[in-house]
């Protein structure tokens, strides 16, 4: 591979995406909308070659355009988490998009392109490619929001997504032109010789703006608003994939953004991690025990998520870095499952979408609400579940820096999540039956639910070569 | 086999689940079917049980049957094994579980293969907490059971099912998240988490330790359940399926007196010293307060799940004593109070298939219609209120005695506790039992059928096997429980050199 600077061979997954992603636009132009399921097909393919150069990179040099651009370990880990989550989200989004007459070839080419936008963020080393990767993957996504475009919850998600992103991307850069202002710099090595402990009161400013940026990004209280509205008026398939992929790519580029170039201010924006994320634990799970809409449910329970994996960002060690990445798989995982089990609550062609047409579930489709309740009680963070596992970790490094009082305050707040995901196993177990569902169910569907829930259940046996490559992966971040 | 024995005790109620998973068929060919699996898969499990317990070597204290492996990293590990204090527990799991799926037979006919499937779940998670090693692992068991108990008392439950399902899950919970944090704490400080490592080495600084203890307390407290937080028993026993009040009683509640037996004595000794007197208040409150209430129940289920509180009062006194008597007479009373409080709620379960009402004032003069019943009633009362001869005898009598050496004002207030028993067992007995049979709703009550008297003979059998022969438990506890105690007073010691020192220096200052 002679041919290739080290440059392009470092980025080599990132232009296998974006070049594979125009031709599927190119041939879904030509082919036009019956294209749509040879196009999610290549796509998946797509991604699938690319996971395999992220796994196998061309390369051992990982640095690109003078240190702007860095594919560790770390970025590794969260792009191949990515490209799950994208892979996920196209796989189950088929048979929605023909049911709801929205089968358009351009939705898997969004998503393809908003992963390259993922991945940019999680390989970003300068504040310049945070904002490019941030932009190319929003953009995508604001579109993707609005998908059902005649529909008004549709376009009201989109463009209230649009409108509140936006605000953040330009708070952010905001942050970002007094860190350039303060430093001389955007990469963030040099940042983090230049930036010394006192810092100065203009750095301080340029972080808190850049906090509230990626606070948008990851659905933290008190930038969380959109989130509910955007959950409930988007797709399904679409709210699925917000809750996965952006979210581990946002929370990659939080821990790097902030752990890499800021080091030595840490007692800095800790104080404001531990306070989003201790505002996001509480309000996630005080908020969602009101809701009757199940995805607006998901919505607050995965800003009650965010603030637990932000915790491990509160810790700022690599013992929390590597709760992150744990939990965010973890997350990842189980939420492909739960989305699934969202698509299946259709009655009579329709979709339905509040907790009560749940009732009885374990009756009308015992198998679904088994894999549905398993898939709660792992999010309730109960053992033997996956989802305990995940918080474990992250206590774990809570505990470790003596954040008692965190601790104790995440841990109470599991208490209060555990009661509205038990309210839907109660729904579905307890309750007398509802009509049941339509039984069709496709393969495609059927084969996510399984692996997610058995995934949850397997993680208690034998998470431990998991554990281990994420213990790798976070000291590529903080060694 | 011998040496991998426990992993298949506790696993072994897992295939039991695979085969009812797998079974398909109409309605009630897959009910028979569950049924019969899960009455074969707990009777298999039982009779292991039993050939470990003679397998087991009663002379030493250390673990037996010790299985381990490398688990979820950070050195957490799968780490089992079983001392002379654990062993018994998992026969008595092994045992009351059999007589949970008979005495579902007929009661349950709505999702029976859930149903077992919830039960023999539950079998391994019980199990797996009294053989962990690991304080992960044993976390993982101690919550993970909540699940399944929580379905079974909101699926197969009563009128209420709902809000006592809800209170029982999110009380135990809540007191449990703590003792996780106090499980990270306690690994951060000594770099492990194996539970018998940390008995025989870890020595945390009395401080810490304070804070440790209550963490552990809010969860055992909790789980036994001490006064005050014992509100959640009597809304879940009185909800529950019958099947469901027999493992809550039998087996749940010893949680947490295993959990002090395990962690609390010899991890944190300045802490349990210095908390000691405060048990006792608590559980001397526990044994009067919560018999006064059971005098005045209505609920034949609630009179019963109020008096399991005031016995475990007598558990919470014994273990705190710190005398072999005392520990001994608490685990000898846990395990008679399994059996006897399981069979309690089994012979409520009999006339409530029935006459489908707990009412006490519902029955009257049975005893004219079912003489058998009568006197299977009459013998877990008797044993229930402490009488010698019987296995409640033996628990009350050790427990009081350990804790006569140490205080007795408390045996003074624990012994008024005794009399309060007999007042409320024996005014229970005599409205169910005596009287006229003047109802007419009960002129035609059937006594017991063949199958309810093989639920009920072999609890009569083991009750009052226990209280004329208690050697047999006293054999396997007594080394362990010694051991327990001399490592309890080592850890003292440690705990007490230098703090003696520093009292010397600054009392020779002046």
């Amino acid at each position: 591979m002679s041919f290739m600077s080290n440059d392009f061979q470092v980025l080599f997954p990132e232009i296998l995406l974006a070049i594979g992603g125009m031709a599927l636009l190119v041939l879904g132009v030509l082919r036009g909308d019956r294209s749509l399921g040879l196009v999610s097909w290549l796509a998946i393919i797509l991604l699938v070659a690319t996971g395999w150069f992220v796994l196998f990179p061309l390369t051992q040099f990982n640095r690109a355009f003078h240190g702007a651009f860095i594919a560790d370990d770390f970025a590794r880990f969260a792009k191949i988490l990515i490209l799950m989550g994208t892979g996920l989200t196209i796989l189950m989004s088929k048979e929605y998009l023909e049911r709801e007459k929205i089968a358009h070839f351009e939705f898997p080419v969004l998503l393809v392109l908003s992963t390259v936008g993922m991945f940019l963020m999680v390989s970003a080393s300068s504040f310049i490619a945070v904002y490019m990767g941030l932009e190319l993957q929003s953009l995508a996504l604001y579109v993707l929001a609005a998908f059902n475009r005649d529909s008004l919850k549709s376009s009201e998600a989109g463009l209230k997504y649009f409108v509140l992103g936006a605000l953040s991307s330009g708070m952010m850069l905001y942050g970002i032109s007094l860190i350039y202002g303060f430093t001389g710099t955007t990469e963030f090595s040099v940042i983090a010789h230049v930036v010394t402990s006192p810092i100065n009161i203009g750095l301080v400013f340029g972080i808190v703006f850049l906090i509230v940026g990626f606070a948008f990004k990851v659905s933290a209280v008190p930038f969380h608003m959109w989130t509910p509205d955007v959950y409930e008026g988007s797709p399904t398939p679409i709210t699925a994939f917000f809750s996965m992929a952006p979210k581990v790519a946002a929370m990659a580029l939080f821990l790097r953004a902030m752990i890499v170039p800021f080091a030595h201010a840490a007692g800095e924006w800790q104080q404001i991690v531990i306070f989003i994320s201790a505002l996001s634990m509480i309000l996630g799970a005080v908020a969602a025990i009101g809701q009757t809409n199940i995805k607006r449910l998901m919505a607050y329970s995965s800003i009650g998520h965010m603030g637990y994996a932000l915790l491990g960002l509160a810790a700022g060690t690599t013992a929390g870095v590597e709760g992150v990445l744990i939990y965010m798989t973890i997350y990842l995982i189980t939420n492909a499952g739960v989305f699934v089990c969202i698509l299946a609550m259709r009655r009579d062609g329709e979709a339905v979408e509040t907790i009560s047409d749940l009732a009885g579930l374990a009756r009308t489709r015992p198998i679904l609400a088994l894999a549905f309740a398993a898939l709660m009680l792992s999010l309730a963070g109960l053992p033997p579940f996956a989802g305990f596992l995940a918080k474990f970790y992250i206590f774990l490094a809570v505990v470790a820096v003596h954040m008692y009082a965190l601790a104790v305050l995440g841990v109470l707040a599991s208490v209060v999540g555990a009661y509205y995901y038990l309210r839907i196993v109660k729904i579905m177990y307890f309750d007398d039956p509802a009509p049941a569902f339509d039984p069709d169910m496709s393969w495609n569907l059927k084969t996510i639910l399984t692996g997610s829930s058995l995934f949850v259940v397997w993680f208690v046996a034998s998470g431990g070569q998991i554990v281990s490559v994420a213990a790798a992966s976070a000291k590529a971040l903080l060694p | 086999m011998m040496s991998h024995i426990l992993n298949i005790i506790t696993f072994f109620p897992l295939i039991g689940v695979a085969l009812i998973l797998i079974t398909r068929g109409n309605r009630e060919t897959t009910a028979r079917n569950a049924r019969a699996i899960a009455l074969i898969s707990t009777v298999v499990n039982l009779i292991l049980a039993i050939v470990m317990w003679v397998n087991f070597d009663n002379s030493t204290a250390s673990f037996q049957f010790v299985e381990r492996f490398d688990w979820l990293g950070y050195g957490i590990q799968y780490h089992v094994g079983v001392d002379g204090i654990s062993m018994l527990f998992i026969v008595l799991t092994a045992g009351l579980m059999p007589f949970c799926i008979l005495a579902s037979w007929e009661s349950i006919q709505d999702r029976v293969p859930e149903y077992m499937i919830a039960f023999l779940l539950l079998e391994t998670l019980m199990i797996g907490v009294f053989t962990a090693l690991d304080l992960v692992l044993f976390y993982v068991f101690f919550e993970g059971g909540l699940i399944p108990m929580f379905l079974i008392i909101g699926i197969w439950g009563g009128k209420r099912r709902v809000y006592a399902s809800f209170k029982f899950f999110l009380y135990t919970l809540l007191g449990s998240v703590l003792m996780l944090l106090a499980i990270l704490s306690m690994y951060f400080y000594t770099g492990t988490t194996d539970i018998e490592t940390l008995i025989r080495t870890a020595h945390f600084p009395v401080a810490m330790q304070t804070w440790l203890w209550l963490a552990f307390f809010a969860s055992f407290a909790v789980k036994m359940p001490m006064w005050p937080v014992h509100t959640w028993l009597p809304d879940a026993h009185v909800e529950a399926p019958t099947a469901g009040s027999v493992i809550l009683a039998g087996i749940l509640l010893k949680m947490g007196g295993y959990g002090f037996l395990r962690f609390s004595l010899p991890m944190f000794a300045s802490a349990t010293e210095y908390f000691a007197p405060f048990i006792f208040v608590m559980s001397v409150i526990a044994i009067i307060y919560t018999s006064l209430v059971a005098l005045a129940q209505e609920d034949m289920k609630k009179l019963i799940a109020y008096s399991s509180v005031a016995h475990m009062g007598f558990v919470t006194m014994g273990i705190f004593s710190l005398t072999h008597q005392g520990v001994e007479g608490g685990i000898f009373q846990m395990l008679s109070h399994g059996v006897v409080s399981g069979a309690l709620f089994l012979c409520v379960g009999v006339i409530y298939d029935r006459m489908h009402t707990r009412e006490i004032a519902a029955y009257g003069g049975l005893v004219a219609r079912m003489p058998i019943y009568a006197a299977c009633f009459l013998i877990f009362s008797l044993a229930n209120v402490g009488l010698p001869g019987t296995s409640g005898f033996i628990g009350e009598f050790l427990a009081m005695l350990g804790t006569f050496a140490v205080n007795t004002w408390v045996v003074i207030f624990a012994a008024t506790g005794v009399i309060l028993s007999a007042a409320y067992m024996l005014y229970l007995y005599g409205r169910v039992m005596f009287g006229a049979l003047v109802k007419p709703s009960l002129q035609a009550i059937q006594d017991l059928s063949l199958r309810e008297i093989a639920i009920l003979s072999p609890l009569v059998i083991a009750t009052i096997a226990l209280g004329v022969y208690p050697k047999v438990i006293l054999d396997v506890t007594s080394v362990s429980v010694e051991n327990l105690i001399a490592q309890h007073k080592t850890a003292l010691a440690i705990d007490r050199a230098p703090k003696l020192a520093s009292v010397s220096r600054t009392g020779a200052m002046p």
